[in-house]
């Protein structure tokens, strides 16, 4: 492991003292939400780490066999609630896959606007939070500040902040209010400059790359092993993104888009951006790569949104309208995967012939990404942990279910 | 105070009694001053950088009285001792926390004279004491009978003991410069344009400084060196378990000591309460102009003094809002394998510089031709101006004492391998010295 031999360079062991078990959460304030590690720790070298999960377990898999699915889809909010809109995605998706519906062009383009802008959202949460998990107040408010105005943007198409249950199957609540493009495009001009800021203020920051630069080391197999998918597995160089290599319903999506995955394939990213390049220590898999990463695909997801616009303007018919409340499922069942932000998120749905599914199971990113934690923390210090928690950004709505 | 008291027959015990409460008050009013400040400064400063407004409700547009409002709800809040906790030394560590920063005020002198102890070892006084405030860290710390209070004692233990070496040197490289460790003293000695001022003394002084503000910002536990109260790790340090009164001793105790390393800062580099601007001479506000208009001049000074103090605070705050903080082994690399060797390489250079070029650089360029013999000329054609240096006290000393015999022979053989630092008054009784010797 090379976060091990890493650390056993830079902190000597001549003095062995007794271990302790500390218990970091449910209350603490970096581990993103009621999680609970347990450190075996000798001074402040952490030996063990064993995550317990479940305190925000909410029998989110058991309700959906209560309910039909599109009374279900503001409980799929609820999973990752920073990246609502993409959950709202994965399950429209899955429940066109399974009722074999398409929806429209115009449809098709909105869902896209709306989902990157979202991605964008949650990327700039994790960058904050990144930030603030390092000790840096100041990155939090400034990326909150901006995700402000996506949410503000959110509810003005859908009326909520949060949960917006918006992307129903077989099409969107209600189309855009008059302007709204307009003060999309208006956001994402002044953001341009920002994205500068925060690379000023984190990427290229001499102590942000001491703190994160070969520190929790994922490498690409041992990614592939735990199921770790998003931009954690992006970052140990693995080119997968299902928006270009998923099911045909998802990359349909994206027909027309012209687009990155970004991954440091061969410990290189593609070079024609203008930001700060990767320092020498970073080593690909760590949790710097990780969080550049999500920058880099925060500037993608710009593209995509603008040229959504564009192609939502030029497209002819209208929104789709949902299915009824009560549609009826077919026999047989369909499993989804689609790329929300953190990650691969997977429904599965069984139906019965009646209009609740017999069987629902959902599959989260942040649930996999996290069960790498263990084997990546071994031998860092306390303060690691909180950075590599961090780099991981993981939601515990989404890992709970 | 006590003489005026005395004077309208009061007794002598009350009168000092009275003076010693009066004076007492008074410090511990300018100490909870800064720390108010320096929290509403630190409330305003953060929320700018951040895009924010930050306090406005709370006396005026500008929320001045929030730091008395935030005062007021703590007092109001529970007093939680955890059950765990060792209850005697958990109640003492913040006081200690306090204390140790509040008698630092007593060496601190606001202007030239305006001290309340003026000590000959205040640079070493003002040190040694804020140091004292570590116990109250790692007391709370080991009090609270919790883990993470735990790691953050020790955390402070392995920091701050290890910054206070370079801290100290830092302090030496000035104390060399000046030939003195009362701070008044230091602070006169830079009287004049701000070209006198120590950190434009030589290029090894403006390091030092650097180096100093490094190491005061991690001994007065700000970020990015805030280890023993890492939010994000150790939840909140060695305060985790404390609430209400307590936690604002510790606070109070955290504000007043980034007061005292700004303004011991300014004290030993940039010239005290001496302006960029000499006003108050161009003015003719010296003492020597009369007690008013002195006192006038001590104003002017204290003001360029607490503003030079509050400049510090205002930087450690703007670089706690900016920069991530770092990992405690980053930490300790940082003191004992940049700090420590960079600041003694300094220290030599400033030695070997006050010796070849006392005059300044300036002085020798202009004067190349007198630059192996500046050090007579200074002392022999101003001979006031030379420092009170620790020379001429041993030699009258020496004197005073009646050392006669082999130390005489020694000293006098060390004073002539040393010709730059002899002065009128030694020169005046070579002749003496040598027919004793002989």
């Amino acid at each position: 492991m090379q976060a091990e031999r890493a650390q056993s360079d830079t902190v000597e062991f001549d003095v062995r003292t007794d271990e302790m078990l500390i218990n970091m959460g449910p209350q603490h304030p970096s581990t993103h939400g009621v999680l609970r590690v347990v450190l075996r720790t000798d001074g402040e070298v952490v030996s063990e780490v064993t995550p317990h999960i479940g305190y925000l377990h909410r029998s989110a898999e058991k309700i959906a066999e209560k309910l039909t699915v599109r009374q279900y889809l503001p409980y799929t909010d609820r999973l990752d609630y920073l990246a609502a809109m993409n959950m709202n995605l994965g399950w429209a998706l899955t429940v066109e896959k399974l009722l074999g519906q398409r929806v429209s062009e115009k449809t098709r383009h909105l869902r896209v606007i709306v989902a990157e802008l979202n991605r964008i959202a949650s990327h700039l949460v994790a960058a904050g939070c990144f930030g603030l998990d390092l000790g840096s107040f100041t990155p939090f408010m400034w990326t909150f500040r901006e995700r402000e105005k996506i949410v503000d943007l959110f509810e003005e198409i859908c009326g909520a902040r949060l949960t917006y249950s918006y992307l129903l199957p077989g099409g969107v609540t209600a189309g855009p209010p008059d302007g709204w493009f307009g003060r999309c495009e208006a956001f994402l001009d002044q953001f341009d400059p920002v994205i500068d800021e925060l690379h000023a203020l984190l990427t290229s920051n001499a102590i942000f790359i001491k703190r994160t630069a070969d520190i929790g080391v994922l490498p690409p197999e041992m990614a592939i092993d735990y199921g770790c998918t998003g931009p954690v597995l992006r970052a140990s160089g693995v080119d997968w993104d299902l928006r270009r290599d998923g099911e045909p319903i998802c990359t349909e999506m994206y027909d027309g888009y012209t687009w990155q995955v970004i991954a440091p394939t061969g410990g290189r990213y593609p070079d024609d951006h203008p930001y700060p390049p990767v320092p020498p220590e970073a080593v690909v898999g760590d949790s710097w790569h990780r969080f550049y990463v999500r920058m880099l695909e925060v500037v993608q997801s710009m593209y995509l949104v603008r040229q959504g616009i564009e192609k939502y303007s030029a497209a002819d018919g209208e929104l789709d309208k949902p299915i009824k409340i009560k549609e009826k499922l077919p026999k047989g069942e369909a499993y989804l995967e689609t790329e929300a932000p953190k990650g691969q998120m997977g429904f599965m749905i069984v139906g019965d012939g009646s209009a609740v599914p017999w069987r629902v199971r959902i599959r989260s990113s942040s649930f996999c990404n996290i069960s790498a934690l263990p084997e990546i923390c071994r031998g860092v210090l306390i303060a690691d942990m909180s950075a590599i928690l961090a780099s991981l950004d993981i939601v515990l709505g989404e890992i709970d279910r | 105070m006590a003489e005026l008291l005395i004077s309208i027959s009061t007794p002598d015990w009350l009168a000092h009694t009275i003076a010693a409460l009066v004076q007492c008050g008074l410090l511990l009013a300018i100490a909870l001053c800064s720390a108010a400040v320096g929290i509403w400064l630190e409330r305003k400063v953060s929320a700018r950088i951040q895009d924010r407004l930050g306090p406005t409700r709370v006396g005026g547009r500008f929320g001045w009285l929030q730091p008395p409002a935030d005062g007021l709800k703590l007092i109001c809040k529970e007093d939680i001792i955890p059950t765990a906790a060792d209850h005697i030394l958990f109640r003492i560590a913040p006081y200690i926390c306090f204390c140790a920063t509040f008698c630092v005020f007593l060496a601190l002198p606001f202007a030239n004279g305006w001290v309340a102890v003026e000590l000959n070892a205040g640079a070493f006084f003002l040190l040694a004491v804020a140091g004292l405030e570590i116990f109250g860290v790692i007391l709370g710390g080991y009090a609270s009978g919790s883990k993470w209070s735990l790691y953050g004692a020790m955390r402070e233990a392995a920091q701050v003991v290890s910054y206070e070496i370079p801290l100290g040197l830092c302090v030496v490289v000035v104390v060399i410069l000046t030939g003195t460790m009362n701070l008044v003293e230091i602070g006169n000695q830079q009287a004049g344009w701000f070209f006198n001022w120590h950190i434009f003394h030589d290029p090894f002084t403006f390091v030092v400084f650097w180096v100093y503000v490094t190491c005061a910002v991690a001994s007065s536990n700000r970020a990015p060196f805030d280890l023993p109260e890492a939010e994000s790790e150790l939840v909140a340090g060695f305060l985790t378990e404390y609430s209400g009164f307590r936690w604002v001793f510790f606070f109070m105790g955290e504000y007043a000591s980034m007061f005292v390393v700004s303004g011991l800062g300014a004290l030993l580099f940039l010239g005290g309460w001496n302006g960029p601007i000499p006003i108050a001479s161009l003015l003719g506000l010296t003492p020597d102009d009369g007690d008013v208009f002195g006192w006038i001049g001590n104003l002017l000074g204290m003001c360029n003094f607490i503003a030079k103090a509050f400049a510090g605070m205002t930087f450690m705050i703007w670089l706690r809002w900016t920069l991530p903080r770092l990992r405690i082994d980053q930490v300790i690399t940082t003191c004992l394998k940049y700090c420590v060797p960079i600041v003694s390489a300094m220290l030599a250079g400033v030695m070997l510089w006050s010796f070849f070029l006392p005059g300044g650089l300036i002085a020798a360029l202009t004067r190349p031709a007198s630059f192996p013999r500046s050090a007579w000329e200074r002392t022999d054609s101003k001979p006031d101006s030379f420092p009170r240096s620790a020379w001429e006290r041993t030699d009258s000393t020496l004197r005073v004492d009646g050392m006669r015999d082999n130390g005489r022979v020694q000293e006098e053989a060390w004073r002539r391998s040393l010709p730059a630092v002899r002065s009128h008054a030694e020169r005046g009784n070579e002749g003496d010295f040598q027919e004793e010797s002989r």
